[in-house]
């Protein structure tokens, strides 16, 4: 019996557990490339997510008729259309922001989040569960763009999507709108979760400790640190 | 002096990986080890220089004559997809120590955003023949620089004292971003 998952874990799990930026380390490329500024990671999680949608809507609702042989082609295929899709009606709505993203709106066909996805998910589940799947995935990815262009954004150019929120007086840090910088801010961002996982663990295993300590059973704690 | 130029600007100025963040995951991945690191370098400089001359072709005598630009994206990741699976094979039948060499890597590099870059880079420019096949061969001897620098790097680093949450891709990410400033002493070059 498999266990049971409920909806809404489906969806947190992207969010949080699961966040493809900060622990998977998946589709790193955009992540680094847009983030000059809150507003270019906002657009780009929001196009990256509506792929992810589209196509996770489309490979479940067909799951069964792809042949196992050629399922990645397909997948990419798939991924392809709706990458195009946003491309063309950024090109046409928004030419600024299409501008600033250059090839990164493209470049959302080979993000390794999205055909991950498709495999680990999409190609074995229900389409419900699949579009739940992609909305927390893509909002996970969203966040993480957010905070990294937020950062950035300030202390790069005093802004925060477009609005001043530091004095004239702090000297804007230039590094951080340079690609050293994009680097430098996300392996601060990974240590910092890697550091709050760290403790949580830490954490929850003092408790587990402690309740045993109360119910008098140190055999079971000893077993606990074997593992 | 054109294409020199062309070369020194993918290959260093504006490096694929440290400049444009093309190929991370590649980057990331397989950067612990100087001997695989310089293997997965030269396979993706190979295939980068075969998807300049294939999709400078599709491009410019199909796509562009027939009018289905829209249409870069999709065709443009199938013909690199089936490339390197041809490629694979190709080695596989010729040289069998270049496939033992080259063999495991050549399956990723479809998926390395890298190459569909310098495709779309590529069409974008608007560079002519030539021109695109020094660019992809700047190109892949950029990425080949950069994976081998942080190689180096990072087998220095396993005998480092890192703080524990920072071990592995936080490390690697701050590691590339002192390398990335390092590169932009090149950027009044040209």
């Amino acid at each position: 019996m498999k266990k049971q998952v409920t909806l809404q874990q489906e969806f947190i799990k992207g969010v949080w557990d699961n966040n493809p930026v900060l622990k998977q380390l998946l589709g790193l490329c955009p992540v680094l490339a847009v983030t000059v500024s809150a507003i270019n990671g906002f657009a780009m999680g929001l196009a990256a997510t509506f792929v992810m949608f589209m196509a996770s809507l489309i490979i479940s609702t067909i799951r069964k008729t792809i042949p196992p042989q050629v399922r990645i082609a397909s997948f990419i295929v798939i991924i392809a259309t709706f990458v195009t899709i946003v491309d063309l009606v950024m090109k046409a709505k928004f030419p600024d922001l299409s501008k600033a993203l250059g090839p990164f709106i493209p470049l959302i066909v080979v993000n390794c989040m999205i055909l991950g996805r498709q495999e680990a998910f999409a190609s074995k589940n229900k389409p419900g569960r699949a579009m739940l799947d992609a909305l927390g995935m893509g909002a996970g990815f969203t966040i993480a763009l957010v905070i990294l262009g937020g950062i950035r954004e300030i202390l790069g150019s005093r802004e925060f999507f477009g609005l001043q929120v530091l004095p004239d007086q702090f000297e804007p840090w230039i590094i951080m709108i340079l690609p050293a910088g994009a680097f430098l801010t996300l392996g601060l961002m990974l240590g910092v979760v890697n550091m709050y996982t760290d403790r949580k663990k830490r954490m929850e295993h003092e408790s587990i400790v402690a309740h045993y300590k109360r119910v008098g059973r140190e055999e079971l704690i000893e077993e606990l640190e074997v593992k | 002096m054109e294409l020199f130029i062309i070369f020194i600007s993918a290959a260093i100025v504006n490096n694929f990986v440290l400049a444009y963040f093309l190929g991370i995951c590649p980057f990331v991945g397989v950067s612990n080890k100087l001997s695989s690191a310089i293997s997965m370098g030269m396979a993706t400089t190979f295939v980068m220089v075969i998807t300049a001359i294939v999709s400078w072709l599709l491009y410019n005598l199909v796509l562009i004559p027939y009018n289905l630009a829209f249409l870069q994206i999709p065709s443009f990741i199938l013909v690199i997809a089936s490339l390197v699976q041809f490629v694979e094979m190709f080695i596989k039948k010729v040289s069998q120590p270049l496939y033992r060499a080259l063999g495991i890597f050549l399956p990723l590099i479809t998926t390395n955003c890298a190459i569909l870059g310098l495709a779309l880079f590529g069409s974008m420019r608007e560079y002519s023949f030539i021109e695109n096949v020094v660019f992809g061969l700047g190109a892949g001897a950029g990425f080949t620089l950069a994976l081998t620098i942080m190689a180096g790097i990072r087998e220095e680093l396993d005998l480092a004292d890192v703080p524990k949450p920072f071990q592995g891709a936080p490390i690697t990410m701050i590691v590339a971003g002192i390398l990335a400033l390092a590169f932009m002493g090149f950027a009044g070059m040209i």
